[in-house]
């Protein structure tokens, strides 16, 4: 029987550790998701979790530890955040090279200099070419939800993708909330059982595992990894309709809110989108033609999906919690801003870059967005590509 | 006692066609390792020569299942492939009684430098692992810079010798000792010319439970710059003069397992490789008595440390 | 040697021909120079079989047979090593041919 519990972003990551019960936990400790790795090995102390699970001496050992665990051929996840993904930054890529399917939450929090403990999404924004299938959660029951997901996505024999559910720091990993947790079992049963492909545990296979290649077949190995993430969109949409049937929330590629008859749109991922919903609502009583598209897979971007879904619009403001320094525009915003490239007629768009370090995003911003996307809208001219939300001048 | 004609009756678990130096040391050293266990083996290769020579795909000199992920991690890789053992033991989905052995493998680059803190994490873990330092005292693979168990007065590309300097300044680190320091169940050092000492020492590492580390002198005639036929009468020298003392440090109690019933002098080790060959400048006497030294001093504290 | 395509690789970089750098001669590498076996005057110490980076030593049974000039690549450490007071191996002159030519 699926509960309600009550239960911070971080302790609904263990709680869904707990269920799925991966065969080896590594994880290193790291605010905002310090607690993630606490709750898990008080669950392992309590008996409560079968699997093993390893604190490593730093988080780029995490991630090798489970690039070993997980080529010895068992199912495998970590928890970080900010520096320690960051550390991790060379093993990711080998992760990803390997086709390990594994699955890391990240409390999304700042990078330095200078040092901050906050919410951004510096941290997976940077990891963004690392081959890993990103997914964004909005509050603590998507964290959740997203979480027993990934597990599916990252081991479906299409993908063997390693995959990463990211969860605002602080605003999401320590801030509590009643969510739905589903019976173990039935977790179990939609997780299923995990078999490895090519596994180091195998007595009677001896495999030469992440060789050199030089010139002639570095390419090829490439492209023939880029096939697993290339292959997500059909298991992500499959898997989030079956999570949906199963439990009663439906996932896909992104959320809109009040979408359909929109004219403006705000792009925005994760925490912040929870609190433009409510803008919207504001907004829509005062009579504006708002609404909200919330990404929830970054990697792979799906990009016709939500193109389509922003055609009709008037004016798009894409709202970024990173910056890609020297870069035309945030991340988000020239991914969107490229895909809608190849249609004829599209709307004009802009790009604010907000809340890093942590810094609030309030209603009102929402609606000074707004504003501005009105004044687009009635000009047919972007002023200002790129701006910044509640930073003082 | 194992006989060398017992040994090359096994299959080798690394074979021919690799691309290591004409005369590389690395292979002689492996050579006798990976025949001291009959059970199937796991190794996680840190990069460097020996990942790099014997991986260039699509060919492979492995006839055993190996891994490599990159340079710092050969230890903590191997720990989860430990790990990962252990889980699916209890699991019962790898069945009781198959037995599997780790083996963690770098040269100093990937264990003395950067692999040092994983290596420290590993071990401190407690794993039931092996791991082999093969100590060529250089990087070998990107082309002779120095490393931490370069020895003083030897010229790397990076600390050349040059009109202002004699090479290396720094003392090389004593990776051994920092090993057992971490009170792990076995420790040892080894050379290749000893190979009934190495072979044993390779027997006992994945005998004991727990972690096991085994640092090996690799002779390298690429960078140490000698007539590659001699490297075995190299490898006698350095053990002679102990410059590489032969030891081992079980459950905390020391054993020297080889002292020279002479004592040479360090000049005849340096003397026999390019490497050494600017320190017979007059200016750079010192270094020579430095790295003499040096030697006495350790030789003096290993002999203290076994009479304890 | 037909090179596969992308699609045709094994995922995750795996190499399941375990063993197979046994294509690659290093005896090509050999330059001047190149050890000759001379068998009556062995002793069967296997020091040769040792100490050869190579695995160029040919061993049938418990009995050294040879060298492997496949593999050989002319370092000379078996000559040095070998114990007997008339060295059971011994470096002699080879005529050093092109890479091509020794590659067939």
């Amino acid at each position: 029987m699926s509960k309600f519990v009550t239960l911070n972003g971080n302790q609904t990551i263990g709680e869904a550790a707990r269920q799925i019960d991966p065969d080896v936990i590594a994880a290193y400790p790291i605010t905002p998701s310090t607690a993630i790795v606490e709750t898990i090995a008080k669950f392992k102390a309590d008996g409560l979790i079968s699997g093993e699970f390893v604190c490593p001496e730093s988080e780029h050992s995490a991630m090798s530890l489970c690039i070993g665990a997980a080529s010895a051929g068992g199912r495998v996840m970590t928890a970080t955040a900010s520096q320690g993904l960051a550390l991790m930054w060379e093993m990711l890529y080998i992760a990803a090279g390997l086709r390990l399917p594994i699955v890391a939450a990240i409390a999304n929090r700042s990078l330095s200099a200078p040092i901050n403990i906050h919410g951004d999404h510096s941290d997976t924004m940077g990891a963004r070419d690392s081959g890993w299938i990103q997914i964004y959660s909005e509050n603590c029951q998507e964290a959740y939800d997203n979480f027993i997901q990934a597990f599916r996505i990252a081991e479906h024999l299409d993908v063997r993708t390693p995959v990463l559910v990211g969860l605002d720091g602080f605003i999401i990993s320590h801030s509590m909330e009643v969510i739905q947790v589903e019976d173990d079992a039935e977790v179990k049963k939609f997780i299923g059982e995990y078999k490895s492909l090519y596994p180091l545990l195998d007595s009677k296979v001896k495999m030469t595992v992440g060789p050199i290649d030089f010139t002639d077949y570095y390419f090829e190995h490439k492209r023939n990894q880029l096939e697993g993430i290339e292959n997500a969109p059909q298991v992500i949409e499959e898997v989030g309709k079956e999570f949906g049937k199963k439990f009663g929330r439906e996932y896909g590629f992104f959320e809109g809110y009040r979408l359909d008859d929109a004219e403006l749109c705000i792009v925005a991922m994760s925490s912040a989108a929870g609190t433009c919903k409510d803008a919207i609502d504001e907004l829509r009583s005062e009579g504006k033609r708002v609404g909200l598209l919330k990404p929830r897979i970054f990697r792979p971007f799906p990009h016709q999906r939500i193109s389509e879904a922003l055609i009709k619009m008037k004016a798009v403001a894409v709202l970024d919690r990173s910056s890609s320094p020297g870069a035309f525009g945030a991340p988000l915003f020239t991914e969107i801003r490229s895909a809608l490239y190849d249609y004829e007629e599209r709307p004009k768009i802009t790009n604010y870059v907000y809340g890093l370090g942590g810094r609030d995003i309030k209603i009102e911003h929402f609606k000074e967005v707004t504003d501005d996307l009105e004044k687009i809208a009635e000009t047919g001219k972007v002023e200002k590509v790129y701006s910044y939300i509640n930073l003082r001048e | 006692m194992a006989k060398l004609k017992d040994l090359a009756a096994i299959e080798d678990r690394l074979v021919a066609g690799h691309g290591m130096c004409i005369g590389c040391g690395i292979p002689l050293i492996f050579k006798v390792i990976l025949r001291a266990t009959e059970d199937p083996l796991i190794i996680a290769n840190a990069t460097g020569c020996l990942e790099v020579c014997t991986t260039i795909f699509p060919r492979t000199s492995w006839n055993v299942t190996w891994v490599h992920s990159a340079f710092e991690n050969a230890a903590s890789t191997i720990s989860g492939i430990e790990v990962m053992y252990k889980a699916l033991k209890k699991k019962g989905r790898i069945p009781k009684d198959k037995r599997f052995k780790f083996l963690g493998v770098g040269g100093d680059g990937g264990t003395y430098d950067i692999g040092l803190q994983a290596l420290s994490g590993a071990v401190e873990r407690g794993h039931d692992i092996v791991y082999v330092c093969y100590d060529n005292n250089v990087y070998a693979n990107t082309g002779g810079q120095r490393s931490s168990a370069t020895p003083i007065g030897a010229s790397a590309t990076t600390s050349p010798a040059g009109t202002q300097s004699p090479g290396k300044i720094q003392r090389r680190k004593d990776l051994t000792k920092v090993l057992v320091a971490h009170n792990i169940p076995y420790v040892a050092q080894a050379s290749p010319h000893r190979w009934q000492d190495l072979y044993n020492k390779a027997k006992k590492a994945f005998e004991v439970e727990g972690p096991a580390f085994l640092n090996v002198l690799c002779l390298c005639p690429t960078e140490w710059k000698y007539d590659e036929s001699l490297g075995i009468r190299l490898a006698h020298m350095a053990v002679d003069t102990c410059v590489w003392p032969l030891y081992e440090v079980e459950n905390g109690k020391y054993k020297i397992n080889y002292k020279p019933k002479e004592k040479k002098p360090v000049l005849e080790w340096i003397k026999t490789q390019g490497r050494f060959r600017h320190l017979f400048k007059e200016k750079n006497a010192w270094v020579l008595e430095e790295f003499q030294k040096q030697v006495d001093q350790d030789w003096e504290e290993l002999n203290k440390l076994e009479s304890l | 040697m037909k090179k596969e395509s992308w699609k045709e690789l094994t995922l995750g970089t795996i190499n399941l021909d375990a063993g197979n750098s046994v294509k690659n001669l290093t005896g090509t590498w050999r330059s001047g120079k190149k050890p000759q076996f001379i068998e009556e005057r062995c002793i069967q110490c296997f020091f040769c079989w040792l100490y050869c980076p190579h695995f160029a030593i040919e061993v049938d049974g418990d009995k050294v047979r040879g060298i492997n000039y496949d593999y050989c690549t002319g370092c000379g450490i078996c000559s040095v090593e070998c114990p007997t007071k008339e060295k059971a191996i011994v470096m002699v002159k080879e005529e050093v041919k092109l890479f091509e030519e020794r590659a067939k």
